[in-house]
Parts: C-alpha cells; structure tokens; sequence
C-alpha cells in the first residue's frame, strides 16, 4: 500500500478523455517519476492530486484519507507540497517573508487572526526559515525582492518553501523546464540531497530523461490519459511500448 | 517601544509631535497677515484632517496591503455616522457609546457587503462595492427615510428620550456632544503677539483616536496577518498552495477597514450631530482612493498625508476668489494684472477639483510611491552623502515607508 493511490481515475473535457482508468501507486519514501510525451494526462493528474480538478469518476487516496472535494489549502495542510512548472512565488515579498509564511501555515493552520503579534518576534520560526535558506544556499539573499531573483533562485525558493513544511509528499512539474543543463544538473544535486537529508516522498513529472533516471526509483509512463508500464528505470529504458510511444520519438 | 521597531517607533512619535502641535503648524501666518487665508489651523479642518486620516488609514489597509479596490467605502462611513446620531438622540450625547456603536455597526455592514463582494476579485469586486454602495445611498435617501431622515439627513430633535442624558438643556436647546461633560465644541485659544491658536476639544479627541488607529494600522503591517494580507496580493495560488485559505484573510481586512470607516464616520456626527445620506455618495468613495494613492498606496504615513493634502486644498483653495486675486496682483499694470488673474481664476475656487485633478496625475504619472515616495527622494537627495557612509546590505531592500 503506497502513501498515494490513485484508484480507476477518469477525466473528461468535452469530447477529449483526458485520463482513462489511471492507477498510480506511490510508495513511501520513494522518487516516483510520471512521463510521458505531450498531451499525455500527466498535468491533469497532478491536478487531480492537489485539489484544482475533480476526476470525474475513480478515488485518490493520500495518508489512508481521500483528498476528493477537498480545496488545495486543505489538502496541502494534508501533508502535500506542490512546486509549479513556472516557480510561484511571492513576488512582492522577501525572500525571508517568502519562506516564513509556509511556516505560519504549518503551526496556525489555514486561517488565523495574529494581527497584533509582530513577524520578527517568532524567533523560532525565524530560525527554521533561515536553517532552510542555508540548505539551499540562498541565506546571503534573505533580504532580497523575490521577484528580482534569477529562475533558478525563484526555483530554489519554492522548493525551499514546500520543504520547510516538512511534507510527506513533495510534487514536483517539471522542475527543470526550461533551465540550462548546469541548473539542471544543479537541481538533480539538491534533489538527491533533500531525498538523502530526510524521509519524504517525491512525486516528478518531468520531460527531462536524464533528471528522470538519476532521481528515479519508479517510473509510470502515461500516454493518451492512460499508464502503459510502472516499473524501476533499468526495465523501462528497454521496454517496447514505451519505446513505441514515448522514447522513440523523443530520441 | 509599545512591541514597535525603532523605525515605526520613531514615525509614530513623529505623527503623536504632529497631531499634537497642530494648531501651532497649520497657523504660522499671523491673523491680520494677507497669507492668513492659508491658516488652516482652524478646529473644523482640523477635526476634518484627523478624521479623515482615520478614514485613509483604514482604507489602506484593504487596498495598500491585499490590493482590493473597494469603490464603496463611504458606505461605512455614512453608516458610523447614522449609528452615532441615534446613540445620540435615544442614550445621550456622551460620544464614547455613540462611537463603539459606529464601529461594530459599520463592522456587521462590512461582514455582509465584504463577503458578497469578495467572491469576485479585481473590476468586478470593484464594481460590487460600488454598487452596494450606491445601493445604501439610495436606500439611506429614500425608502429608509424613517431611520436616516431621507434628503433632510438625520438630525437631533428637542423631544428625543436621550434616556441617560437630557432632552433638552435648561435653555430650552438641544444639548451638544461631549465627552463626560466636556463639550467637543469647547475650544480655547492662545494670542501670541498677532499669532493666533486654537485649541479644540473635538480635534484633540479625534486626534487621539487617529494616533490609535495607527498605532493598530502599524501592528497590523507587521503582524504575520498583515504578511498573509500582502501574500493575497502577491500571488493567491502560491497562497492555497501553502495550506493557507486567503478568503477569511481578506474578509478580515475588508471588515477591519470598514470599521475604521465607521469610526471616522461616528466621529463626523460627533463633531457636528448630523447625517446626511451624501456622506455615502459614490464620490466620498473616490475621494478616500484618490487621498490613498495621492499619499502612497501600501505606505503607513501615505494615506494621513494624502487626506490632509486633499482636505487642505478643498478647503483653503476653493476659499481664494478673484478679488483675493486681484489683491494680490495689485502691484502691476492693470492689463497684465487681468490676465494672469483670468489663467490663475480656473484653477482656485470652485476650480481646485482641477488643481487637484492636475496634481494627482503628476503624482500618479511622476511619483507612482505617492508623497510618500516624494519625500524619500528628497530625503535621498539631502542624505546621499550620509548615506553612502552607513549604507549597509540588506538595508534597502525593507518595505519602504
């Protein structure tokens, strides 16, 4: 029993089946890695998983409880930490502010009135956030304007602001989209890091085969809203469907 | 200080320094004096300085710090105001219920319209708080007439119960606010040599209230609520994808700012029993925008400075007429006299919505930061020398101020 199952999921947008009979079995304290070429279902998963989409019919199930009809916030208080393709942040804010409102959002939950308490007098707060900057190399850049960061310091960021909430399961879209082989290489380190540094589960999609296979410990291939094979990476580089529909095109 | 940073400290003891020697700042010119008309040290603006600083400063904690646009504000404004007239004439003429009650009415009017209006967000939120507001207006001028007094606006009468203070005054009068017996008309003044100063009951009673509302606007920006309130403007995906549920956030901003609208409304009736349904009309809404932006939007000290700037012009520019003009002229030739009087003329009297258009859009266009950021870059100018001594990292890169 994995700490994510995805039971017979369907999706439909008008005339298009967007997935067909998905089942997904993440196991704990893994790194479970989604291909699959364009157009493959692999987004609307992820949106299935986090709340922004209903399936249409089948169960996702996260920690023994199901995540369906609950609303983002409530299913990331659940233990889920999502980072986009494109890295959302808070622009207007620090990089410090940044990475203590995750924090708040651990302790107080999804709404509390602390209006009158200050920001800087949470020095425990403030020290976790900063231990958090360090492992990711960014505490010399506490102070800046977020926005004013380069991509891959964004990136970073999320993914420094989903870690600090200590989540059971980490989602990765596509980290390294769009990002020079020497940040992509980057990524992978920190990646490999975070896996070593702490028990989590990371879920990637990702169209980059060589992230996919240096972090990999399972792979589902999806392709037209449906799973071809999940296997362990050495069975699937040689695996003829997949080559027919994913890797022979793509190579 | 009072849980404040030695920056925020240092502001609110300048506006505490502010507030309290008012009456000397706002006369420097001596009463017989031909720049005298430029006194605004006089109680009535004064209360209307303070008041609407309340007003601005509660605004800007929705629009500055969520960046919801509420085109509707007057409306709890209008409402404060309606709640302290009837505390007035049913209690008694003590302002302290009358203003508590102007603050939690105004507070379940802002719940209601708050979170109606808040299931859209940008234009259409906009245009629903405009609408309600619209809405109260029409209904505060019409159909409610028994409670809001309809065109005439609500007023004290002789025969109100006041079941805790008096109907009426031995005289045969109607009685006048106060605070414990001390009346928030009673005024002394202060003759030094041909300089004059008043010294208002009602300003300072407001004036305090001001320094209150904000102190908590100050607590407010710097609380971890008042961070969740500028994570809703930044980016509300990040935010649910946090765990955090941005909606009760920005309803709580919205009802705290509608409530210092109350307050600021509750203290108008204070100062002067009565409500009229025009304090809701559309263009008070504008007028507490145009005072936050003039001023700096998302500032502390912006939306005080630009209630005082719009209500200085509204009251002292709109007072020069073209005699006054003339008056001031008078040294040169009559023809040329005429003609600067005749391009200055549109501009001062009933024409300072015009300068004040003018000066908005330089502001909007050149100073985007508001007098707030006016003022940093003259600041900047004088201190850049100083500063390029004790500039350390990091330093520049705290919110602005």
């Amino acid at each position: 029993m994995g700490i994510l199952e995805v039971k017979d999921v369907n999706k439909r947008f008008g005339g298009l089946q967007a997935l067909g009979d998905v089942n997904l079995s993440v196991r704990e304290n893994t790194v479970h890695a989604i291909i699959g070429p364009n157009g493959a279902g692999k987004s609307t998963l992820l949106n299935c998983l986090v709340g922004k989409l209903i399936p249409d019919t089948g169960s996702v199930m996260f920690d023994g409880k199901s995540v369906l009809g609950r609303s983002p916030h409530e299913i990331n208080q659940m233990g889920i930490s999502r980072v986009f393709q494109t890295p959302e942040i808070f622009g207007d804010l620090t990089v410090m502010e940044n990475m203590m409102i995750p924090l708040f959002a651990r302790r107080d939950g999804a709404y509390r009135l602390h209006a009158i308490e200050s920001v800087q007098s949470e020095k425990s707060l403030i020290e976790q956030a900063e231990t958090m900057l360090e492992d990711v190399n960014m505490l010399d850049k506490r102070h800046m304007h977020s926005a004013s960061m380069s991509r891959g310091d964004k990136r970073r960021l999320e993914m420094a602001m989903c870690l600090v909430q200590n989540p059971k399961l980490l989602l990765l879209d596509e980290p390294t989209a769009g990002m020079a082989r020497a940040d992509t290489n980057n990524t992978i380190d920190l990646l490999k890091e975070i896996k070593e540094k702490r028990d989590i589960t990371i879920a990637i999609i990702e169209h980059d085969m060589h992230v996919v296979f240096s972090l990999a410990d399972r792979i589902t291939v999806l392709a037209q809203g449906t799973p071809l094979v999940e296997d362990e990476p050495q069975n699937i580089k040689g695996h003829p469907k997949v080559q027919e529909a994913y890797l022979g095109e793509a190579h | 200080m009072f849980g404040l940073d030695k920056k925020d400290a240092k502001l609110l003891l300048i506006v505490a320094a502010l507030v309290l020697f008012a009456p000397f700042l706002l006369n420097p010119f001596p009463t017989d004096s031909a720049m005298a008309q430029f006194n605004a040290g006089y109680p009535d603006l004064m209360q209307r300085f303070v008041i609407f600083g309340i007003f601005a400063i509660g605004f800007n904690i929705l629009f500055g710090l969520t960046g919801y646009l509420s085109f509707g504000h007057a409306a709890f404004l209008g409402v404060g105001s309606y709640s302290a007239v009837w505390m007035f004439k049913l209690l008694s003429m003590n302002v302290v219920p009358a203003i508590i009650l102007s603050v939690i009415v105004s507070g379940l009017f802002a719940v209601v319209i708050g979170y109606v209006s808040l299931r859209r967000s940008g234009i259409y939120f906009s245009i629903l708080t405009l609408a309600f507001a619209q809405m109260s207006f029409a209904l505060a001028y019409s159909v409610l007439t028994p409670i809001t007094g309809g065109e005439t606006g609500l007023q004290l009468a002789l025969d109100d119960p006041r079941i805790l203070g008096v109907a009426q005054t031995e005289g045969g009068n109607i009685p006048v606010p106060g605070i414990f017996g001390l009346e928030m008309r009673s005024t002394a003044e202060l003759a030094i040599g041909p300089w004059e100063f008043v010294f208002n009951v009602g300003y300072y009673f407001s004036g305090i209230l001001m320094l209150a509302a904000f102190y908590l606007a100050i607590r407010i920006f710097r609380s971890p609520f008042g961070m969740m309130l500028r994570a809703v403007k930044s980016n509300q995906q990040r935010m649910s994808y946090t765990g955090l549920n941005p909606k009760p956030y920005t309803l709580a901003a919205f009802v705290i700012s509608g409530m210092y609208a109350g307050l600021a409304g509750g203290l108008m009736a204070a100062m002067d029993p009565l409500a009229g349904a025009e304090r809701m009309f559309w263009t008070a809404s504008g007028e507490v925008v145009l005072m936050t932006i003039l001023g700096g939007v998302g500032t502390l000290i912006g939306p005080v400075l630009g209630a005082g700037a719009i209500k200085y012009m509204e009251n002292i520019i709109s007072k020069i007429n073209s005699e006054i003009l003339h008056g001031w002229f008078a040294f040169m030739p009559d023809g040329l006299e005429d003609l600067i009087v005749a391009l200055i003329y549109p501009f001062i009297g009933k024409g300072w919505h015009l300068t004040l258009g003018i000066i908005f859009m330089l502001v909007v266009i050149f100073l985007p930061g508001g007098l707030v950021e006016g003022g940093q870059k003259i600041a900047r100018l004088f201190g850049r020398k100083k500063a390029a001594d004790d500039e350390t990292p990091g330093k520049s890169t705290e919110p602005a101020e």
